[in-house]
């Protein structure tokens, strides 16, 4: 029998799950048995659920099993897993999961098909022929494509990155930086993570796109701490790449230099906010810088600097191979082409969902997450981390789109959905609010840094029932000046999610009587 | 590794002081007055801006960790499984060697709760397995 390839993720959920037992697990049963396999650690397919889902080379078809035990793993063999065999934990070919084959993967699509560090494997999944394409037609075509695509940063102010790349581009100098935010420090949040672990590779080829449109020979990837597997997939593969040249100066013989530096943050959500994550990356407390001057005008050392979120700049590649306006035909309204949703939280069916905007919350969170992982009733829904608010199950039908969003008070942010059952108390909800951002506030203006403080102290009163309708109006009066006095979202969106509990949840303040 | 050898390998750069910090923690589980020192002098920064940035992370821990640290995710993810609950459970089990933090996601929201053990993530965390994670490093200690 020939060498059977089988594919265990190599991906924080995954692992976080028994994956890296798994592996092992199959090691040992295959060497016992003198099966002769090769172990592929791809990166996940997003189908978090499913975890440790593993994959067994059947022919061109990939036969999947998921939630696979270490436990299980002599069963398995017993089985004919070497042949895919029938098991309980089959699930069929990888490439028929309904979850995933109707998801669009435009930004993910090399995401658990590959094997995560292996050079050869991305190169023979178009690995490089964006970055090649780009020396090709010049930089103001690529920047060109990536106007006409529409695309939208999504770090969470969905700023166009046309836009951006043109003002760094245009902006004089001869030192420019890319500044790619790997901070992701929403909750419900982990579209980056995935696309690091997954496609590593496929980041800093796009990082390479970005200096090569906009002039700049040296990217930093600011990286937030959580991530210690990420941070050592992504120090591997810049190792690889700049040992195959694809990383330094005049890469393949195309006169272009880059650089890519991996940078640590250190547990503060504020760094993500891109003057903070500038500050952080000078080696300063992380306070949050008044703009003007914008980062790409004056951004990192002084320098104009294109900062984007890694799913941004990852969706370039294919912008670039296929033209902006394939992109731009996704998508509803000014929200152009996808973003890859992430459902967490009390979801039964929870992960990595890539579609097209204009996709309902409740399509998001029935279709594909099959409802709360209680079984009980959605009570609520955060949309878009921390600052975002909480949307009442009256508000599923909500179409994903940027406008829509704002309409409603809300916003889609990093596309990070966390789904709450009947159970939870939103008051705690408002109050967590309010406290996270007295915890994480940097200080710099007294609404966000005092004003949160006393939200807390206030939520407290009205929830035991402490002059509750004086302690009410104060509340409110604090949302107010905390949304126009705060430089940064940090404060000025904080209130979001408070004013959503007043709003849809107000009875959740009414546990304690009233004195 | 000697606070002035990773001051080192990264050039003795000012600019990188969050990073020696980083490495710092990551090697001895926290921040004395003397790597302070020592570090202000070899990065040529007063010991005020310094501390200023120690006090400013929260990674950066200032007294000796136990000898497991534990960080509980308390965001929004994990509140809506549990994660209050865990947390709670988790204060009255834990070990006096343990030292039990706080964190703001993990990126494992799918598979919430989520806790990491001495660098580790683990996802679908609830009050058996946490006693089961937290048994097998009392094992391992013994
Ligand atoms: C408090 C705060 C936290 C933020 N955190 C992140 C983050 O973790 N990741 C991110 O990409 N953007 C984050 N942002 C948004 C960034 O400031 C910035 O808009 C983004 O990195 C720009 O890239 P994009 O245009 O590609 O989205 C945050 C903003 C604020 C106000
Ligand atoms: S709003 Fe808060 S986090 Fe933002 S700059 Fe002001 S104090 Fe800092
Ligand atoms: S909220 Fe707990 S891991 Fe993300």
């Amino acid at each position: 029998m020939s060498r059977v390839r089988i594919y265990v993720p190599r991906e924080t959920t995954a692992v976080s799950v028994g994956a890296d037992e798994v592996a092992v697990a199959i090691a040992r049963e295959a060497k016992q048995r003198g099966a002769d396999i090769e172990l592929v650690r791809n990166g996940s397919w997003g189908a978090c659920w499913l975890e440790p889902l593993i994959e067994v080379q059947q022919g061109d078809k990939r036969i999947a099993y998921g939630n696979v035990a270490p436990d299980d793993v002599p069963m398995l063999f017993e089985a004919g897993l070497l042949e895919g065999g029938e098991h309980d934990k089959r699930l069929g070919p990888v490439d028929e999961i309904e979850y995933l084959i109707t998801q669009e993967r435009w930004t993910f699509w090399r995401c658990g098909l590959t094997e995560s560090l292996s050079l050869d494997d991305f190169l023979a999944h178009q690995g490089f022929k964006a970055l090649t394409k780009a020396w090709e037609i010049g930089a103001d075509a690529v920047i060109d494509a990536v106007t006409a695509s529409g695309l939208r940063g999504r770090g969470g102010a969905g700023f166009p990155t046309g836009i951006k790349w043109r003002t760094v581009a245009d902006a004089s100098g001869e030192q420019k930086y890319v500044a790619c935010n790997a901070d992701e420090g929403d909750s419900g949040a982990f579209s980056d993570r995935m696309l690091m672990e997954g496609d590593p590779f496929g980041l800093i080829e796009s990082m390479a796109i970005a200096g090569f449109a906009v002039g700049a020979n040296k990217g930093y990837i600011y990286l937030r701490s959580e991530y210690p597997l990420t941070h050592s997939i992504l120090a591997r593969a810049i190792d690889t790449l700049r040992d195959a040249g694809w990383l330094g100066e005049d890469i393949q013989g195309s006169g272009f230099d880059f650089e890519v530096e991996l940078h640590l943050g250190a547990g503060s959500y504020v760094c993500g906010e891109e003057t903070a994550m500038l500050e952080s990356l000078e080696g300063r407390k992380g306070i949050v810088r008044y703009k003007p001057p914008l980062p790409a005008i004056e951004g990192l050392f002084g320098k104009p600097t294109v900062v984007n979120n890694v799913v941004t700049l990852a969706s370039v590649p294919n912008i670039v191979n296929l033209g902006g306006e394939r992109y731009a035909g996704m998508g509803v309204n000014r929200s152009k082409g996808t973003l890859a949703f992430q459902l967490a939280g009390n979801i039964r069916r929870g992960g990595l969902v890539e579609k097209s905007f204009g996709v309902t919350l409740r399509e998001l969170i029935e279709t594909y997450g099959g409802g709360t992982a209680s079984g009980r009733a959605v009570k609520a829904v955060q949309v878009g981390g921390p600052l975002g608010a909480y949307l009442s199950a009256e508000q599923l039908d909500t179409p994903m789109d940027y406008e829509a969003f704002v309409e409603i008070g809300a916003m889609i942010g990093h596309g990070g959905i966390v789904v709450f059952d009947d159970t939870a108390n939103m008051a705690q909800q408002a109050r967590f609010a309010m406290e996270f951002c007295a915890i994480e506030s940097c200080g710099k203006c007294t609404p966000c840094r005092i004003g949160s403080t006393r939200g807390v102290e206030v939520i407290d009163r009205i929830i035991e029932g402490d002059n509750r309708d004086a302690n009410y109006d104060l509340l409110v009066e604090l949302c107010d000046t905390m949304e126009d006095a705060s430089l940064c979202a940090m404060g000025g969106m904080t209130p979001y999610p408070v004013r959503s509990v007043l709003k849809h949840f107000a009875a959740d303040f009414a546990t304690g009587s009233d004195t | 590794m000697s606070v002035r050898k990773i001051a080192q390998r990264y050039d003795n750069r000012a600019e990188m002081l969050v990073q020696v910090l980083v490495a710092l923690v990551q090697q001895n589980g926290w921040i004395s007055e003397d790597d302070i020192r020592e570090l202000a002098d070899a990065l040529n920064l007063s010991r005020a801006d310094v501390h200023g940035v120690v006090e400013y992370y929260h990674d950066f821990r200032t007294e000796p960790p136990g000898s497991h640290i534990v960080k509980l995710c308390r965001a929004e993810a994990c509140q809506a499984m549990g994660g209050r609950e865990l947390a709670a459970h988790a204060e009255e089990v834990a070990g006096g060697d343990t030292t039990l933090e706080a964190v703001y996601c993990l990126g494992n929201c799918a598979c919430a709760p989520a806790v990491m053990i001495d660098g580790k993530t683990y996802g679908r965390v609830d009050a058996e397995r946490l006693d089961a994670l937290l048994a097998s490093l009392a094992e391992a200690a013994s």
